[in-house]
């Protein structure tokens, strides 16, 4: 590839052919500062914060869609190009709401954060016509405030590009232009899976997770509830970023004893009831296998991806797993065999569960999820919220002593914490699969065949003598993808995992932000990390699970297992 | 989506967007032509329609969507039988366009942009129609109407009811 020289602010600089002038010079260390720019979407050049001057462009040159040239020169930083950036971001906050102080993304807006770091003092153009629109609150997961909007269209990109949903376009033109899904619909009304995804990547608050922070305020502070927690696997790994700490912090024990400081009255762990997902899920998979059942099956722990199938290819569910997810499970488990257990009357127990998903919220308002006799699950909150929870009660994270998980609920095996991350659920199934199958304990403990980042991964693994194909998917695109193989009948694969998000839960919509390939990569192997520190690996090792299948549950895929632990799915008509 | 999967989808004049898709089939960048006929049709674009081109031709909703509500020529709500264009462009404004228009909203009961119930008008306004020897004008359908006055307008609509 031909190497380009030229020099940015006075330093020479060296890029490939075809880099933007952004990129370049973010490489040297040269920052300019962007809107609708994403690093892992394609550049669209609408916002115009990133103007440099650029010898060879007529008037200044968005740098993020302007590329390199041999012999440029490049100034990012004068009086010219300082006037253009300062007015772009002046007209935008003409037309934005003013209530940044009490704004949920204040402090993660990067329009305030531009703002601030441009010194924009006062607004020259203040008392033109301003947008006005409603609040979109038609479903558990996402708020959009198109007041908030700053058209940078990233929403758009991600959605289409990232998940393949298209749920967003631009509609209208000139001052009316908005982001919309089609006919004006509320995301509870279009074809919309809730991942998520679109907020991590909105600069402002125009797309946030909806707030439940209130509800667990109001559950802790009511004296006659029982209040338990249960935390996703992949929220150890990010949550210290929500409280200044670097990302891949491994923060478990902070993170309980917070919750404890919180005035939960049990902390419980997803982990436990991510190992009893294996133990329902690896018997599903081998009762298919050996009976003729649906193949390929796939996971059905991520409530994105079953928005996705029963949306768009409901006809395909019969190959979706019909164990419910780790949080339905744990929520069935703890209004029946935990308020047994420590003799609690289940309709005083308020469930919650910390999760890295916007999509979880809805997946909890499911109707099929009563199986406890009472909604299973009752405030669902994400990553980003249990961080400001944290932030609000004033709790010195960093300084707090570790503390353990409570029993019964509580532990799990490091075949549950890798649930967290792609590849994981289907390793966590085949170290299960392969002892049952054998009948013993197998060395074999990791399967790196089925670990990684690209979109999807496949391998054919000999289970003790039978060749069994697996793949393993992320991001909805890819989802889709491999559904269309499915129904083409070019897909025989036995066992396929899906999960919505990139990479993964520990890339989820609910989980901290700015996100990109390298903050979940430190996420990732932080959850490895915590997988290899485990004692023991294999769910079906899980000293609690074997004693809840033993005192209460009976068999795998059991009566009682059947009614508490799987559910159905029904096409999606909207 | 394939055909056989939109097959027990029903609406009116499905036959006719059909026939319209099977013209354009295999052919790249044809959504606005598409749209063009189909709106041909209904003298709208209804929302079964349009979800059924969306699937049709792969285009998403939300993108077909974009593109409707940014061209002024595509309408998402019924029109009238006749659409009534009333000129609010500089000629005609010192001529007293103003007053017709005023005169075609009070006669019709409707603000310009809006249908009459009995969906016989529509009424528009536009920045010049190219006729500023007749201004104030209107065109009414393919007709053009100059040197208007508020009195003539009750007349003149009469022609079309």
């Amino acid at each position: 590839m031909t190497t380009i020289n030229l020099t940015i602010n006075g330093q020479p600089v060296q890029a490939p052919a075809g880099t933007s002038i952004l990129e370049a010079a973010r490489q040297a260390g040269i920052y300019i500062p962007t809107l609708c720019y994403h690093p892992e979407l394609r550049p669209e050049g609408a916002c115009r914060l990133c103007m440099v001057e650029a010898s060879g462009s007529r008037g200044l040159a968005a740098a993020c869609v302007y590329p390199v040239a041999e012999g440029m020169v490049v100034k990012t930083n004068t009086a010219k190009v300082r006037e253009a950036r300062r007015t772009v971001v002046e007209l935008l906050l003409t037309n934005h709401p003013k209530d940044c102080l009490c704004c949920q993304k204040s402090g993660d807006c990067e329009l305030q954060k531009i703002a601030a770091d441009l010194g924009v003092r006062k607004l020259r153009f203040e008392g033109g016509e301003k947008k006005s629109h409603a609040i979109d609150d038609s479903n558990p997961s996402l708020v959009r405030d198109q007041e908030k909007c700053v058209l940078c269209g990233r929403c758009i990109r991600m959605c289409r590009d990232v998940q393949g949903m298209d749920v967003y376009s631009f509609a209208r033109r000139g001052f009316n232009t908005i982001v919309t899904p089609a006919f004006g619909l509320g995301l509870g009304q279009a074809a919309c899976s809730l991942c998520g995804q679109c907020s991590t990547v909105c600069p402002t608050a125009a797309i946030v997770e909806k707030d439940d922070t209130d509800k667990v305020w109001d559950a802790l502070s009511d004296p006659d509830k029982f209040v338990i927690v249960q935390t996703a696997p992949s929220v150890r790994v990010a949550l210290g970023e929500e409280l200044a700490l670097p990302s891949g912090s491994v923060v478990t024990g902070k993170m309980v004893a917070a919750l404890k400081q919180l005035g939960f009255d049990k902390v419980f762990d997803t982990d436990f009831s991510a190992d009893l997902t294996i133990m329902e899920e690896g018997h599903e998979f081998l009762h298919r296998l050996q009976n003729g059942g649906v193949l390929p099956m796939i996971t059905s722990c991520s409530p994105g991806w079953v928005n996705m199938i029963e949306l768009k290819y409901p006809e395909l569910l019969p190959h979706l797993s019909t164990a419910k997810s780790p949080q339905g499970m744990f929520g069935a488990i703890a209004k029946t065999y935990f308020a047994q257990k420590a003799g609690i009357d289940p309709a005083k127990i308020v469930s919650v569960s910390v999760m890295p998903c916007t999509a979880k919220k809805a997946e909890a308002a499911r109707p099929q999820l009563c199986d406890s006799g009472y909604r299973d699950v009752d405030i669902v909150i994400t990553t980003r919220e249990l961080g400001r929870m944290i932030r609000s009660a004033g709790i010195d994270f960093a300084a707090l002593a570790e503390a353990d998980f409570d029993s019964p609920l509580g532990y799990g095996t490091g075949a549950g914490v890798i649930f967290g991350t792609t590849g994981g659920v289907m390793e966590a199934a085949l170290r299960t699969v392969a002892d049952v199958v054998a009948g013993q304990s197998l060395p074999k403990v990791e399967y790196h065949e089925v670990r990684g980042m690209e979109e999807t991964r496949e391998a054919t693994l000999n289970i003790v003598g039978t060749e069994v194909k697996i793949a393993v998917v992320h991001t909805l695109a890819a989802a889709k993808k491999m559904l269309e193989r499915i129904k083409a009948g070019e897909a025989d694969y036995h066992f396929i995992e899906v999960m919505a998000c990139p990479g993964g839960c520990i890339g989820g919509g609910g989980q901290p932000v700015p996100v990109d390939a390298s903050v979940r990569r430190l996420r990732r192997e932080a959850l490895f990390g915590c997988d290899e520190a485990s004692i023991i690996r294999k769910s079906h090792e899980n000293p609690d699970i074997i004693a809840l299948y033993k005192e209460f549950l009976g068999e795998p895929l059991g009566e009682k297992a059947h009614h508490l632990l799987h559910t159905t799915y029904q096409a999606q008509r909207r | 989506m394939s055909r056989k999967e939109t097959e027990g989808v029903c609406f009116e004049k499905r036959e006719q967007v059909d026939a319209i898709l099977a013209e354009y089939e295999g052919k790249k960048g044809t959504l606005i032509p598409i749209l063009q006929e189909v709106q041909n049709l209904y003298n709208y674009l209804p929302r079964e329609a349009l979800e059924y081109v969306a699937e049709r031709t792969g285009v998403p909703i939300a993108e077909i969507y974009g593109v409707v509500t940014f061209y002024s020529l595509f309408h998402l709500d019924p029109r009238g039988r006749n659409i009534i264009r009333a000129c609010q462009g500089t000629a005609c404004h010192v001529r007293g366009g103003k007053s017709v228009l005023q005169a075609l909203e009070k006669e019709l009961g409707i603000k310009a942009g809006q249908t009459t119930k009995d969906l016989r008008f529509t009424l528009e306004t536009v920045a010049c129609i190219g006729a500023c020897g007749l201004a104030p004008v209107m065109q009414i359908n393919q007709d053009t109407h100059g040197r208007l006055t508020p009195e003539k307008i009750k007349t003149i609509l009469a022609g079309y009811r």
